[in-house]
């Protein structure tokens, strides 16, 4: 039975780190500016950045699916370039999957960066810091304990979408297959022995990733307002 | 030099400074609360935006109808938070390595010398969270010391300790001024603290300077008083100390041509000069020399102004004992009933000499 589910699961588990890793790189230097800037469109940012909490998937997945269809600009051009389309491959679910997860990442981070008191980056900045080496060296170490709560819950987050990956991946094995579509046909199939496996394996881990997250630290929790 | 020509807004009122600093020596930043002693140190680290120009030396660190800023970290400075803004990831050494890695030009600050100047040896290997207060300020001043600043900027260092805190860092404050030579800007609203560690006062309120000054002579000047507090005024003088009296428990000092005595300080030493701080409030005035009196310290001495403090019972009255100033907040009722004034002969009776090292 392992045998049949281990490549889902091993597709599931490289999105996710995927994903995790490009929202780490993207979402840190985002999030430490949302929290510095004083920019008057600020809030409308912010509201954008939010609004795969509160969309359904499918909304975001529809929309995804336009803008990748060999049809479209970006999704031709990806054409032109890579001689492969973005829709139903890896390539584009996960960048489906870092738009959806974007939140996530981004939320807990800035919560933790406007908490980090201003006084020891300005003492570093005096001690002869460049402001690159103040965030770096202060700032971050500082958000440490952000940076593990917003990294599981993108991680978990990811590993849990599904309307997203249904519109823009579908379910190829091996390419786009992650384990809540295949759980979704394992029922409509009637295969209950997989669902029921596939199912608890999602549960547990779910739980023990919350678990995690709430023992570790409450305040850099994601927030919808 | 420190050369500053700044204005903007700080808070409730317009903040206008114009004077040239020392490069020296500390210079003692003093006003009330909200005078915007903080405004200004922090303009001129950078962390805050102003108009105007800032020079020190030959570096232009402002100017902004040329638009030029240094940021922060270019200017060479050190700067000590009033709650040490220490690095709570780091240890007490990682928070000393911090600054010796971004040193800047070959400095004489080793980390040795510093640790061993404050005293952090014993220190090094704790966590931040485990220092007390104190420990907190000397490891936030080696930091800043290490980054080889070419001009330290003290944010009220001491106030957020309580008095026997501020007693043990003091002794620190001085020798740092005396051992590494660093021009320091001390901003306190303590006049007590700034006595003891300040060359010179620049005196701030409302966010502009009302005088600057040798320390003694900025604090004689009657007008300081507005700014000072009616409590806080009073005179520095300079005595030197003659001798203990072990068995009187007494310190004898030498004040122009008198003697006075306070309880004993052993620390002192004989011919040493010290320097004093004298309330007018504590000072009492009378025509004759009085006798069966408690109060040890009487000095002759003569008056040269009377300033009559107006909606107020108080006059202050400056005096002069032997080359020093004093001054004496007595009633205007005692003025007139003693027919005081300009030239006359008085007797000044010292209540208490509040700048001991035990009084802050």
């Amino acid at each position: 039975m392992l045998t049949e589910l281990w490549p889902t699961l091993l597709l599931t588990l490289e999105l996710a780190a995927a994903t995790t890793i490009v929202l780490l790189l993207i979402g840190t230097p985002f999030a430490w500016w949302l929290s510095r800037t004083r920019f008057v469109l600020k809030p409308l940012i912010e509201a954008v950045t939010a609004l795969p909490l509160v969309l359904p998937p499918t909304v975001l997945g529809f929309y995804l699916l336009l803008m990748m269809s060999p049809d479209s600009a970006i999704g031709s051009f990806w054409v032109q370039v890579t001689g492969e389309t973005l829709t139903f491959s890896f390539t584009g679910l996960l960048i489906a999957s870092v738009i959806y997860s974007l939140p996530f990442m981004v939320q807990p981070l800035q919560t933790a960066f406007e908490s980090v008191d201003r006084r020891p980056l300005e003492a570093a900045a005096s001690l002869g810091a460049s402001p690159l080496d103040v965030f770096v060296s202060v700032a971050c170490p500082m958000a440490l304990r952000g940076f593990v709560s917003a990294g599981i819950l993108t991680f978990a987050h990811t590993i849990g979408e599904f309307g997203v990956v249904l519109m823009v991946g579908g379910s190829i094995p091996g390419e786009t297959r992650v384990v809540s579509i295949a759980l979704f046909e394992y029922v409509e199939t009637l295969r209950f022995n997989l669902a029921h496996t596939l199912a608890l394996i999602l549960l547990v881990f779910s739980f023990v990733v919350l678990a995690c997250v709430y023992t570790f630290n409450r305040r850099f929790a994601v927030r919808v307002a | 030099m420190l050369h500053i020509d700044v204005r903007g807004r700080a808070g409730e009122f317009e903040f206008e400074v114009r004077e040239g600093l020392s490069a020296s020596g500390c210079t003692g930043v003093f006003g009330p609360s909200g005078a915007g002693k903080t405004t200004l140190l922090r303009i001129i680290a950078g962390f805050q935006q102003s108009e105007g120009q800032i020079r020190f030396g030959d570096d232009i660190w402002l100017d902004s109808s040329a638009g030029k800023l240094i940021p922060p970290h270019r200017r060479r400075i050190g700067y000590v938070f009033q709650h040490g803004a220490l690095f709570a990831h780091l240890r007490v050494r990682g928070n000393l390595e911090y600054a010796l890695k971004r040193q800047q030009g070959p400095s004489a600050f080793t980390f040795d010398r510093v640790v061993t100047a404050l005293e952090l040896g014993t220190l090094l290997e704790r966590q931040v969270q485990q220092l007390s207060g104190g420990e907190i300020q000397r490891v936030a001043l080696g930091r800043a010391l290490l980054s080889n600043p070419a001009l330290m900027l003290l944010d009220e260092p001491l106030s957020a300790l309580d008095v026997a805190r501020k007693i043990d860092i003091l002794p620190f404050l001085i020798r740092i001024r005396e051992e590494f030579a660093v021009p320091m800007l001390h901003v306190s609203h303590n006049v007590d603290e700034l006595v003891r560690v300040a060359d010179r006062l620049l005196v701030l309120a409302g966010g502009r300077v009302q005088a600057h000054g040798e320390t003694a002579q900025v604090l004689e000047r009657l007008d300081v008083q507005s700014v000072t507090g009616r409590f806080e005024g009073g005179s520095v003088i300079t005595v030197m100390v003659l001798r203990h009296d072990a068995t009187r428990r007494l310190t004898v000092l030498r004040f122009g041509d008198t003697d006075i005595t306070m309880p004993i300080l052993e620390r002192l030493e004989s011919g040493q000069a010290v320097r004093l701080r004298i309330r007018s409030r504590d000072v009492a005035l009378a025509t004759e020399r009085p006798r069966g009196i408690s109060i040890r310290n009487i000095v002759a001495a003569e008056i040269l102004e009377i300033a009559v403090e107006p909606e107020s019972p108080y006059a202050e009255v400056l005096l002069e004992s032997g080359g020093e100033h004093l001054r004496a907040r007595i009633t205007q009722d005692a003025v007139a009933e003693l027919a005081l004034r300009i030239g006359s002969k008085v007797f000044a009776l010292i209540k208490g000499v509040i700048f001991d090292h035990r009084v802050l």
